[in-house]
């Protein structure tokens, strides 16, 4: 049925296609992979974000572009009640949804539409919570949304109340995320009236810069300007994204002019992208840390002496050339330097073997033997965690500790790296969601988050850390907020429960004809302001 | 012929059932929780996963769930990718095409060299044409399918230029999917220069495909001929006085083709595993990737159910030849 | 005393038979290429870390991507150039020249024990044993080789032994299928039947009386499934499923070296050439022993 669907869509769009002028502006991503579908809600990938949340779809706010700021963007402006607990939205009017051959909006959007968007996700009972068999809301109920949120009021057409359960500074951030992206209610009605509810997720229908065209599996996904964007319109006429999963030939293919623009580029071919008159290559820090979690609650780890010596005995720079071929910098802080609230005053421990063994000796270690684990797969903040064990065995050698390196299966990985009483310290790492530290310090190193299935893995309770979160959490005031985060970094410092090894750069291959593509500090291709020069 | 039918397709039930259980189980030993994957570096909360386990059905007793699953089998559900979610059945039918297309081209390659050539050295038998044919079949025998396909890619992509690096078409053209084959589909848009970008993406992919099998199908020929020629009959229709070609062409051949028509279907299989190795190298939208990309996943539902879909192809097909084979020589029939 | 005449003619058979062997195999051509090159194979294998001009592993820093000595910027100590993290080429085929005989041999020797026995309980047994073994065989063969051999790595977690105990469970069937077919012939034959009379016990029927005389096509199909292992192994070790780098298995070395296919041929076209001529090689034996072990095959 829904085969059919597509297929029919398809051929309604060439159509479309045909119509437009020949010399249209074509817009080439070489895309590293499928996305899982196109409704945002329900998926957890970035490549998935790009394809639908990004292209077709706005939020009720927005990151700026480039930024981790949030700006208007579907509310065109919104108020916090005095205690945090109450966000009213005040809608954009004169937005309309795109249309396609089954589908053309009679309303513009309205507050029905933010309603159906988070309540679908929020209440098991709505009717197109489960429209398809098995669909769960992963990023819903891990931001804990679920929790959060107490109610959604719709106070007239265009004007909407969140009321919360507590203060919650990070929530506005948490909106501008893509799998609260808003879907059309009117469009969800029609499907239902049609019996193609799965059409939700094979051909959306957004209010973004770009309307769905369509998608043939794994190989293309076809788009087409908005031209009633309630935005600065594209400037390209169609957006195609073609799917190479191989980063060799997603170079070769930029190389040949087949595309214009590629995400993650293999770091063996930086050089050589350089070198190239034909590309340009744009760099930035990733939000992103690698690192290595002790489990502080098993001798002699629970010794904040101990981390701290271990921690001087690693060589990073050189951890940094080997391991990321220099496409990173050191990590002295839980958080990169991009993210606001970054304590750039910290200073790192300083390598020094000899003052570390010495520090191991006064803390009465001897003849230690750990285990190190190695993540088995490939991360954007850890391109070879085996390469960095081994680096870490020979540095730890020099300061008479002995290290076995472990690796499991990833799924494996993940849950034995949660075992308590694990044994051994664990090579993970942690890409941001939406910019706000809350979401690297909470998610990572919170006491809460140091139960069963936190992501805590150094298991570290520090009351005092975990206060100034929560205390910074029921803030709004920005300034406040920066300083309690400040604060709380130096306490990581000074406990030392993790070894941060690194922030990893991201790296965007172009033509030298793109202009106006703009990085996004989340990691995501967003190409609303793109445009191609002769 | 019925009941010969008939008796086949019973016969096809237990190996069925029995696919059905290795499919499964095989699924269930897989290490590594889809549940924990799809959380990630992130965790997930104990409630959260019953709650997701719960739905997904992986609470229940192994057996339940095979019940379960063989129950939604006979209702033609195969399951809902775990990535995707949506149906396993919607998005192999998306990406069957492209593999039949590939495998359909290749077998024709293989089958339009091979029998030529296996003749041609038959006839021929000890010249130097035999011995450099035969020496190549055995090489294309021997052949590494999938550093071949690297080769023909330095080659003719990076070297020469004259072919793309992976693919299906050139993302210039767009028309309908009718067909889901891009060689008629781009037929039937009518598109200037669409139908040639089709075939330069389908060359390398195809070529690589149909070493093997074109290896085997000359080969096979060659030495079916041979026993054929050497069968009373034929003597006899030579020493009658019939011209060579006409008792080659009429009588040796046809014979010659039996076990011929066998090997070329008894190819399904090795071109279903050829198409994963080929797949991947050009990046060609097909099963044989989606499956290679679903076992990496640990999308069990797509893996358990795309076996299942490959061996009942690879198995309709066997019983297609076995039927042929019947039709040709009735003397099996009666066995 | 009559025993030892026995034993006497008993050899002088197995002579003469050898010597007919030798006969027919040394008159295909391409069988004695075939076992010469596989000679050598074996030999570089034993001898790997004699040869070898440098450790297989070794990264040196300052020679990465050096190409061949023939080449422009080709240096001295590297005949064959190194890859991307300065390891020296050459040195790796020898040393996975190691890998491919070593996976060769272990799973012909597990596809074969198992399929004989299985084929052997089949075949003599009969009836409803005979079925349920034969369809479980089916079952097997029914799904591509390649692809179930995968889902078996999957399962039993990617690396070498995993990669060869998956080879031979979906290479088992073959002989299984063959042994079967052979004891089901052999079984009616008179001696067969003579010594059930003279009261010898299943077992020494089945392995004793009845196995040597069907060895010729299990001997043909074990070259086949060695040519094959090597193939598939290395293809799983190219699909990341086999041996885990930085072992220098061929098909692991293709699988690191694709990101340089259009950059460094030289690491791409080796290893690749390396497969090719010890299946090839391995297969001309083949067709040799086939010729030279099946009577109705000689005259072609």
């Amino acid at each position: 049925m829904s085969l059919f669907s597509t297929r029919m869509l398809a051929a309604s769009a060439f159509a479309l296609m045909a119509a437009a002028p020949l010399h249209a502006k074509t817009f080439v991503y070489c895309s590293e992979g499928s996305p899982e579908g196109f409704d945002a809600a329900p998926y957890t990938a970035g490549t998935t974000f790009d394809a639908s949340g990004h292209a077709v779809y706005n939020r009720l706010v927005q990151f700026k572009p480039g930024t981790t700021e949030i700006e208007p963007a579907l509310a065109e402006s919104w108020d916090v009640s005095e205690d945090g607990l109450e966000y009213t939205f005040h809608l954009r009017q004169g937005v309309r949804f795109h249309s396609n051959d089954k589908f053309t909006p009679s309303r513009d959007f309205n507050a029905d539409d933010v309603i159906f968007t988070f309540e679908r996700q929020a209440s098991a009972d709505h009717p197109w919570h489960e429209y398809i068999p098995g669909i769960t809301y992963e990023y819903y109920s891990s931001m804990e949304m679920d929790k959060l949120i107490k109610s959604i009021e719709k106070v007239d057409d265009h004007t909407v109340k969140f009321t919360l359960n507590q203060p919650e500074a990070p929530f506005l951030a948490n909106v501008a995320m893509p799998f609260v992206s808003i879907v059309s209610k009117e469009y969800a009605d029609a499907l239902d009236a049609a019996g193609t509810r799965e059409d939700l997720n094979n051909a959306p229908i957004g209010t973004g810069p770009f309307k769905f065209v369509a998608y043939q599996k794994d190989a293309v996904i076809r788009y087409q300007k908005n031209a009633d964007y309630w935005g600065e319109a594209p400037k390209i006429d169609d957006l195609v994204f073609a799917i190479t999963p191989d980063a060799s030939v997603r170079l070769q293919k930029l190389k040949a002019g087949e595309c214009h623009l590629m995400p993650y580029p293999a770091p063996a071919d930086l050089d050589e992208i350089r070198a190239d008159p034909n590309l340009k290559l744009d760099e930035q820090p990733g939000l992103n840390v690698g690192y290595l979690a002790y489990n502080t609650t098993v001798a002699p780890f629970d010794n904040p002496q101990v981390r701290k010596a271990l921690n001087m005995a690693m060589d990073k720079p050189a951890l940094i050339d080997a391991v990321y071929q220099g496409n990173a910098e050191v990590a002295k802080n839980p958080i990169p330097p991009t993210m606001w609230s970054y304590n750039d005053a910290i200073e790192d421990d300083k390598y020094d073997p000899e003052a570390a063994k010495a520090m191991l000796e006064e803390a009465g270690v001897k003849d230690l033997t750990m285990e190190v684990w190695a993540m088995p797969v490939q991360r954007p903040y850890m391109p070879n965690a085996r390469r960095t064990a081994e680096m870490i065995q020979s540095d730890f050698a020099k300061v008479g500790v002995k290290v076995e390196i472990v690796s499991y299966e990833w799924g494996e990985y993940l849950k034995k790296s949660m075992e308590e009483g694990r044994k051994g310290a664990v090579i993970l790492g942690w890409t941001g969601d939406n910019g706000d530290p809350d979401n690297f310090l909470s998610v990572l190193l919170s006491c809460a988050a140091a139960t069963p299935g936190g992501a805590n893995r150094a298991f570290w309770c520090n009351q005092e850390f975990s206060d100034l979160l929560a205390k910074a959490k029921a803030t709004s005031d920005h300034d406040e907020r920066v300083k309690l985060y400040e604060e709380a970094q130096v306490i990581f410092k000074r406990e030392a429960p993790w070894a941060t090894l690194a922030h990893s750069t991201q790296y965007v291959p172009m033509a030298k004809n793109v202009t106006g593509f703009v990085q996004s500090p989340l990691g995501d291709y967003v190409f609303d302001t793109v445009d191609l020069t002769e | 012929m019925l009941r010969f039918i008939l008796k086949k397709l019973l016969y096809l039930v237990p190996t069925m059932i029995g696919i059905t259980l290795v499919a499964f189980g095989f699924i269930r030993l897989l290490p590594g929780d889809p549940v924990l994957l799809m959380a990630g570096e992130r965790g997930v909360s104990p409630e959260r996963y019953a709650q997701i386990a719960a739905q997904l059905g992986y609470d229940k007793p192994v057996w339940q769930q095979y019940l379960h699953y063989l129950g939604n089998l006979l209702q033609g559900d195969l399951g809902n990718s775990l990535v995707t979610k949506k149906p396993v059945l919607t998005e192999f039918l998306a990406l069957f095409p492209a593999t039949v297309e590939l495998a359909l081209v290749a077998i024709i390659i293989a089958t339009v060299i091979g029998v030529p050539v296996g003749v041609i050295a038959a006839i021929k038998r000890g010249s130097w044409f035999d011995q450099v044919s035969m020496t190549a079949a055995l090489v294309g025998f021997s052949m590494p399918i999938f550093w071949w396909g690297l080769l023909l890619i330095i080659l003719f992509s990076g070297v020469l230029g004259w072919t793309p690096v992976s693919g299906r078409i050139s993302l210039m053209y767009f028309f309908p999917q009718v067909t889901g084959f891009m060689l008629i589909d781009s037929l039937i848009s009518g598109q200037k220069g669409a139908f040639a970008s089709a075939l330069s993406h389908l060359i390398l992919p195809s070529i690589v495909l149909a070493t093997i099998p074109l290896a085997v199908i000359a080969r096979q020929t060659r030495s079916a001929m041979l026993e054929v020629m050497g069968e009373d009959y034929v003597r006899t229709a030579r020493a009658k006085g019939l011209s060579t070609r006409r008792v080659i062409g009429v009588h040796a051949l046809r014979n010659a083709m039996i076990p011929v028509i066998t090997t070329i279907g008894l190819q399904v299989g090795v071109l279903m595993a050829g198409a994963i190795l080929t797949e991947t190298i050009f990046s060609w939208p097909g099963i044989g990737k989606w499956m290679i990309d679903s076992i990496s996943r640990r999308d069990y539902p797509v893996v358990q159910s795309g076996l299942l879909l490959i061996a009942a192809i690879v198995m309709i097909v066997n019983l297609i030849v076995d039927l042929t084979y019947g039709l040709i020589n009735p003397r099996i029939r009666h066995k | 005393m009559t025993d030892t005449t026995v034993k006497i003619s008993d050899a002088a058979i197995r002579r003469r038979m050898l010597r007919e062997f030798w006969f027919y195999f040394s008159q295909n051509r391409g069988a004695v290429i075939g076992l010469v090159v596989f000679v050598l194979l074996v030999l570089t294998a034993i001898f790997a870390s004699l040869i070898a001009p440098h450790d297989p592993t070794q990264q040196y820093r300052d020679a990465l991507l050096v190409p061949p000595i023939w080449q422009e910027g080709g240096r001295a100590g590297f005949l064959l150039g190194t890859d991307a993290v300065g390891r020296d080429m050459l040195s790796r085929l020898i040393h996975g020249a190691q890998y491919s005989l070593f996976i060769g041999i272990v799973v012909v020797a597990i596809a074969l024990t198992g399929g004989i026995i299985i084929g052997l309980v089949a075949g003599f047994f009969g009836g409803w044993v005979d079925t349920v073994i034969m369809r479980v065989m089916d079952v097997v063969l029914a799904f591509p080789s390649l692809l179930l051999a995968l889902v078996l790595v999957a399962v039993l977690g990617p690396g070498l032994t995993n990669a060869m105990i998956a080879i031979a469970i979906v290479y088992q069937p073959h002989f299984a299928r063959l042994t079967r077919a052979a004891v089901m012939g052999e079984k009616a034959r008179e001696y067969v039947t003579a010594a059930k009379v003279a009261g010898a016990g299943n077992l020494r029927l089945m392995f004793k009386t009845i196995l040597p005389n069907c060895l010729a096509p299990l001997i043909v199909q074990a070259t086949l499934s060695f040519s094959s292992a090597v193939l598939d192994s290395a293809a799983l070790g190219f699909l990341g499923m086999g041996a885990q780098p930085p072992a220098s298995e061929w098909g692991t070395m293709l699988a690191e070296a694709r990101e340089f296919i259009l950059r460094a041929w030289w690491v791409v076209t080796f290893p690749g050439l390396a497969i090719l001529v010890s299946v090839l090689a391995i297969n001309l034996m083949g067709d040799g022993l086939r010729d030279a072990l099946d009577p109705k095959l000689k005259r072609s």
